[in-house]
């Protein structure tokens, strides 16, 4: 009785979670025994050298688990699978381009660097924890890793009170949809005896579905936690007032980071531990995904700020990768692997050229002020258009590939309406896009516009992680094979 | 319903229900008490209910830390905020921001109860007090049970959470620190929106 035998751990699996985490707290310390602040570029380059640790070790994971199988560590806490080491992969290359893309930015408002790449990193890992979980108590802990740190994040402009304000909306609303989303696992606990995925999925085979109200509650719950942080429609209030007031490269990574745990999580949840409560869910997957699709689109085009545009833009993403999820195959789980990555990459570089333009101090995004930009500076601008377009789904772009696959996957589902209203959203959602390049490249105003923030638009690591970006994008527009073949091997290698 | 009453003792079903009340009347009372270190002292009511019912369910050790932590620490915090702050007098509460806002909240609220005691009614429970379930491991200690869990089935959860407070703390700290030259801007700023 005295013995305890300690569950057996597997550091290689664990290694992007541990990169990522106790990186972020080594440069914690480092930050607070240095005599003088740490330079600005030393903690990026640091930043940016963890991220590659945490991009290798994840993809080291992948080759591993493509040979040995899926398995599970920790006393089955931690999923070791395909799936979280593709996800792991892509919050390690949102970790590298974050911290690129911010590091001018931090210089100029003159915001403690350390601070903001201490929370990055320990909120990136957070997300990678919430992809890996194979349990609801880590998946909560993972959740409140990537949101307590994102929270703060949110208020780091100290210069501008929209930053405060935008936190402490986030913050409040966030602690709201985590306590709901504390009693939908205390509720799944309760009728299935368990917090384990696959002990709950075993517990859901063996039939509890003769008095399903607890669980079926629990189930709701879970669900509205999950919705409101992925900012889906009736769950998106927030995400309009946070995205324009926090720090514009926070308002990227949060986008980014923020979007790839919560929907890694919900389709882990939804599909490996509740695939027995498929014809619960479905219906409400797919009503949400057509609100948010159609709410996402519309709501778009009325906006009169550049990031203001760029969360409802956000929206219609995540209605897009609910689709996948309404799939529920696993060419909707790739199809949505696929889109998490890409969606991520672009919309962290569309907010890494908005923080060019937002003036130096970071509050005005408006897009009047974007007109005649490409004229000025075409190269900006000419990147600016890609982007834009590729999150409008242009072909040659991975936006292309990535709403064909889910809309392909969905299809062979047999959910043919909603492919239907799926491509009239991203109809809707093109105008605003192409409003906003059109504006870009707009000549009448050129010379009325009064630039003052040359600083910002000769930000030498924030052009090289945004020209980095548009050249992925490109690239796996054109060649998608091999991105998609490894979101496919990932799927193949899911923990049941 | 009938059949879950019928199996538990009386002693035990005094137990819940005296802790049931106390937890019911100290809710009602930090909504209804208009000073707010009375509300603030009707909470500690409400959590020393909770704590009696984890007593009834066995849980003594969480009982324990549920007074501790809870009616002890974050108690005192919250007076603390109440007293530093100078809100230690009567606020007047007849204006409602939004109108209808208050019998719309009593009708969610009716709504909400219902379907939890439905909920009740209908679930099938997987766990549930010690009458229903068996007992917990024949009776043994909580707190060698809770110890080799955590150290076992939770380990990676502990580990997490330990990683969760040391963002809270940096977080804090971040947020609290101002010694940032131009800090001034930033008041003057939220002068100008107020």
């Amino acid at each position: 009785m005295n013995h305890l035998a300690l569950p057996t751990v597997s550091y290689a699996a664990l290694a992007p979670i541990l990169f990522l985490l106790l990186g972020g707290v080594a440069l914690m310390v480092l930050s607070a025994l240095s005599r003088r602040p740490l330079a600005a570029g030393t903690v990026t380059g640091y930043s940016v050298l963890i991220g590659f640790g945490a991009l290798i070790s994840a993809l080291a994971e992948y080759g591993h688990v493509n040979g040995a199988g899926p398995s599970s560590t920790v006393a089955s806490a931690i999923a070791v699978d395909g799936f979280s080491a593709a996800i792991a992969v892509t919050v390690s290359v949102v970790v590298i381009l974050a911290s690129l893309l911010s590091h001018g930015y931090l210089r100029r408002m003159q915001i403690d660097a350390p601070a903001y790449h201490v929370l990055a990193l320990t909120s990136a890992s957070g997300a990678i924890i919430m992809a890996a979980a194979n349990d609801l108590v880590v998946l909560f802990l993972g959740l409140e890793i990537l949101s307590i740190a994102l929270y703060v994040l949110a208020a780091l402009n100290r210069r501008s009170a929209k930053s405060e304000e935008a936190a402490l909306k986030y913050f409040i609303l966030g602690g709201f949809s985590s306590a709901i989303f504390l009693f939908g696992i205390a509720f799944t606990y309760g009728a299935t005896g368990s917090t384990n995925l696959q002990v709950i999925t075993r517990t859901l085979g063996e039939g509890v579905a003769a008095k399903p109200g607890l669980l079926l509650a629990g189930l709701g719950l879970l669900l509205v936690g999950f919705f409101f942080k992925v900012a889906a429609v009736p769950f998106h209030l927030w995400t309009p007032d946070v995205y324009e007031g926090a720090p514009t490269p926070v308002t990227g990574f949060m986008a980014a980071a923020a979007k790839v745990g919560g929907f890694a999580a919900l389709l882990r949840v939804l599909l490996t531990a509740m695939p027995q409560l498929s014809t619960n869910w479905t219906p409400v997957v797919y009503s949400v995904a057509v609100a948010t699709l159609i709410g996402g689109a519309v709501l778009m085009v009325v906006q009169r700020d550049a990031k203001r545009m760029l969360a409802y833009s956000s929206i219609n993403h995540a209605g897009f990768l609910l689709v996948g999820i309404v799939a529920a195959t696993s060419a909707g789980i790739s199809a949505d692997l696929f889109y998490l990555f890409t969606y991520s990459v672009t919309a962290l570089a569309t907010f890494g050229i908005v923080t060019m333009l937002a003036g130096p101090r970071d509050d005005d995004a408006g897009i009047d002020r974007l007109s005649g930009l490409a004229r000025r500076h075409p190269a900006i601008g000419a990147a600016m258009a890609i982007l834009l377009l590729a999150q409008a789904g242009v072909p040659f772009t991975t936006g292309f590939i990535a709403k064909f696959s889910v809309i392909e996957a969905v299809v062979g589902h047999g959910s043919i309406p909603l492919a239907i209203i799926a491509m009239a959203s991203a109809a809707v959602a093109v105008f605003a896009y192409l409003r906003l390049v059109a504006t870009l490249y707009r000549t009448e105003d050129i010379a009325t516009v009064d630039l003052g923030y040359d600083d910002s638009l000769t930000d030498g690591p924030a052009a090289f992680a945004i020209g980095l970006s548009v050249v992925v994008t490109i690239f796996f527009g054109i060649f998608p094979a091999a991105l998609l073949d490894f979101g496919r091997t990932a799927v193949a290698h899911l923990l049941p | 319903m009938t059949s879950l009453l019928a199996t538990v003792a009386i002693p035990d079903l005094l137990v819940f229900l005296l802790g049931a009340l106390l937890c019911l009347v100290g809710a009602v009372s930090i909504l209804t008490v208009k000073n707010p270190v009375h509300a603030a002292l009707s909470l500690v009511m409400t959590l020393f209910g909770i704590a009696v019912l984890f007593i009834e369910l066995q849980a003594d050790f969480l009982a324990a830390v549920q007074i501790i932590v809870y009616a002890g620490a974050i108690v005192v915090l919250f007076l603390f905020v109440i007293m530093f702050l100078g809100v230690d007098r009567e606020e007047d509460l007849a204006v409602e921001p939004i109108v209808g806002q208050r019998p719309l909240a009593a009708v969610l609220i009716t709504a909400l109860m219902a379907s939890i005691v439905a909920l009740g009614l209908v679930g099938h429970f997987e766990v549930g007090p010690a009458t229903q379930t068996g007992m917990l491991h024949g009776g043994a200690g909580n707190v060698a049970d809770l110890g080799r869990s955590v150290f076992t089935t939770y380990l990676f959860a502990f580990e997490a959470t330990a990683g969760l407070l040391i963002i809270a703390v940096v977080g804090a700290v971040v947020l609290a620190r101002r010694n940032n030259p131009d800090d001034h801007v930033a008041e003057s700023q939220v002068e100008e929106l107020a």
